[in-house]
């Protein structure tokens, strides 16, 4: 790799229209040179149009693309030191593998060029495969052409648009790991696109959340995990049982109370005014059934080995999933009892 | 117990059933009867050659029949160094023609396959229009354009380019202008669709890597688009051999091209038996691009993913 000063990523307000549909809006992001970063969020909400726009395959309708002090926004594709690599991988199904991974690398001579292309190859272990043609490897197989090609003129930041979405389930987990060293090796800061939470935690150093076109939280994957901003993080990231009620009134400390119509519950302290309407959004494994806590009736119990499952039912009928440890077990189905949490893990949101 | 193999349906076989007739109805059944006629002599008759296949003297009619057959047309055809030249003729403009084509229809239908695609139906369609017309009336609008006085020559002159006009017709570019405009739809339309079904995502790989436009394009579109153009080449080489009408009326005397021997034979000389033997020959020579372009059709489909 060039030994070229660390290189920031900066988004300046880039918004995308299409028509009257805003695909990407005002978004603002700052990325560390090196850094895994993961863009998540549902089909539609305009993470691959802002992969889109970085590499340079849309127009910006305003806003700013800069990568260290240089400003991308005017450049076309071809003259951005930045590579993307798509969901179908867009293999050239005319070249061979080595003919794939070479493709960018018409500046190099013709053998330094070839040293290069082995180099990749070894990388993502394709030795060996220089002279197959495309169509005659496996998914896995095509997925390492791609990366090894968009890999091969070391860019300053690599874009990845679903990049293991192709892939069958098993083959996907190994193929994070190995994504994620080959990213950790070379240092080059990755931005992945992806719609599943669970491989955005598992690769990314940052998450940002997208909804409808906009940036709604950035952070690590434990942070967004823990204080989601928002009802839509706090649901994309995992499991959250969400009960409405109103806020109490400001207090000293980092714990604020909220009234359900089951009774008072305590929460992490938040800035929104007293008398708001809001849910407490509680993890299923920090829903403790016990002695302290709201009412509620065990609708079921699964035992799951590792964990135990319950369904509690809350006295107006709304259902709330805890997972606690399996042994616990002095509170069996059709039982009634308490459910609490510790006001630290959970938070409240605006409903 | 063996398992019967599942019948196909009979609609099924039905429905293959019309293409065969077809094409022994209107392809294999005149040929024959071509080839036939080209293995007669002329006769002043009607029909005017010999022998007629007598069809109430059984047995022995048809072996004098067959006795009777000879390749003396085909003699002719060798030993005559015209037909030798108008077969040479009708290759070489053809030829000519289809690289014009090649090299003209290749940017037209990139640039249909690019344009947006709002507008794509209505510039498709745009190609296709000229069919409207007549096709003879479409040639004899080139003569108008192309004669000394004509449309081309009076342009040029009002520019101040030439001062004496320029002689195209009855020439050979005239033939080749004329071949050209009439099978240029024939090139572009099988591109086109070859190109419009060509992932963007391949070209946008391409621009990704470094690759700027024109780069693309040679690297990535037309390696890519090859199976179309061999489709479209071969779409209008084929018929080109065979052409009569431009030649005729766009060419001079010493335009030679199979399908204007053809007619001389047939209609001038009442010869019907060298004129099927000419047919024949023009039949042979088509098959060789035909086989080449199966093949390179099947190349093409391999090198697709």
């Amino acid at each position: 790799m060039t030994d070229a000063p660390a290189l920031r990523l900066r988004l300046e307000d880039l918004t995308k229209r299409f028509g009257t549909h805003v695909a990407v809006d005002a978004v603002n992001l700052e990325l560390e040179a090196g850094e895994f970063f993961c863009l998540l969020g549902p089909s539609g909400c305009g993470k691959s149009t802002l992969l889109r726009l970085i590499a340079g395959f849309e127009i910006p309708s305003s806003g700013r693309v800069r990568l260290g002090d240089q400003d991308l926004t005017a450049l076309p594709p071809h003259r951005r030191p930045v590579n993307m690599m798509v969901q179908s991988y867009a293999l050239f199904p005319h070249m061979s593998v080595a003919g794939n991974v070479g493709y960018g690398l018409k500046g190099l001579g013709r053998t330094a060029a070839s040293a290069r292309v082995a180099e990749l190859l070894r990388l993502v272990q394709l030795e060996g495969f220089a002279e197959r043609r495309p169509d005659t490897l496996s998914g896995g197989q095509r997925q390492r052409v791609a990366l090894a090609r968009a890999l091969a003129r070391e860019p300053k930041l690599l874009l990845l648009d679903e990049p293991l979405g192709a892939l069958d389930r098993g083959l996907r987990e190994e193929t994070q790991a190995e994504l994620r060293a080959v990213q950790r090796r070379l240092g080059t800061a990755f931005v992945v696109v992806t719609h599943d939470p669970e491989e955005a935690m598992m690769l990314a150093d940052r998450i940002g959340v997208m909804e409808r076109g906009r940036l709604a939280q950035v952070g690590p994957a434990a942070e967004l995990y823990r204080r989601p901003a928002s009802r839509f993080v706090a649901g994309l990231l995992g499991d959250v049982n969400l009960i409405p009620g109103r806020l109490g009134p400001a207090e000293a400390g980092d714990s604020r109370a909220v009234q359900t119509p089951h009774g008072p519950v305590r929460a992490a302290a938040t800035a929104l005014p007293e008398g708001a309407t809001v849910v407490v959004a509680v993890r299923p494994e920090n829903l403790i059934v016990g002695t302290e806590g709201l009412p509620v009736t065990i609708a079921d119990a699964i035992f799951l080995g590792d964990r135990l499952r319950r369904t509690l039912r809350l006295p107006d009928g709304t259902l709330l999933r805890s997972s606690g440890r399996p042994d616990d077990e002095n509170a069996p189905a059709g039982s009634e009892t308490r459910a609490g949490f510790a006001a630290a893990d959970a938070v409240i949101l605006p409903a | 117990m063996r398992v019967k193999a599942p019948r196909r349906p009979l609609f099924d076989r039905l429905a293959r059933l019309p293409p065969f007739l077809w094409l022994t109805a209107f392809f294999l059944l005149p040929f024959v009867i071509t080839l036939k006629i080209s293995l007669s002599e002329p006769a002043t008759a009607i029909p005017p050659y010999l022998p007629v296949l007598d069809w109430q003297g059984g047995l022995d009619g048809w072996s004098s029949f067959l006795e009777s057959l000879n390749l003396d047309n085909y003699a002719t055809l060798a030993a005559d160094t015209l037909y030798r030249d108008a077969a040479l003729g009708s290759l070489g403009y053809a030829l000519v023609a289809s690289l014009i084509l090649v090299a003209l229809g290749t940017p037209l239908a990139y640039a249909l396959a690019r344009a947006p695609s709002r507008w794509q139906p209505l510039l498709v369609a745009l190609v296709v229009v000229p069919f409207w017309t007549s096709f003879l009336i479409r040639i004899y609008a080139w003569i108008a354009i192309l004669k000394p006085e004509g449309l081309l020559n009076l342009i040029l002159r009002r520019l101040g380019l030439i001062t004496e006009p320029l002689i195209i017709l009855n020439t050979d570019a005239a033939v080749i202008i004329g071949l050209v405009y009439a099978y240029l739809p024939f090139m572009v339309l099988p591109l086109y669709a070859v190109m419009n079904r060509l992932d963007p995502a391949l070209r946008e790989a391409a621009a990704d890597l470094g690759a700027s436009p024109t780069r693309v394009f040679w690297t990535v579109t037309l390696p890519l688009s090859l199976p179309g153009i061999a489709a479209g080449a071969g779409l209008c080489f084929i018929p080109m051999v065979g052409e009569f009408v431009i030649p005729d009326l766009l060419g001079g005397s010493e335009t030679l091209m199979l399908g204007r021997v053809l007619w001389s034979e047939f209609f001038s000389n009442r010869d019907w038996p060298l004129a099927s033997a000419v047919a024949v020959l023009i039949l042979a020579i088509i098959i060789g691009p035909v086989v080449l372009f199966r093949d390179s059709l099947r190349a093409g489909e391999e090198g697709r993913p």
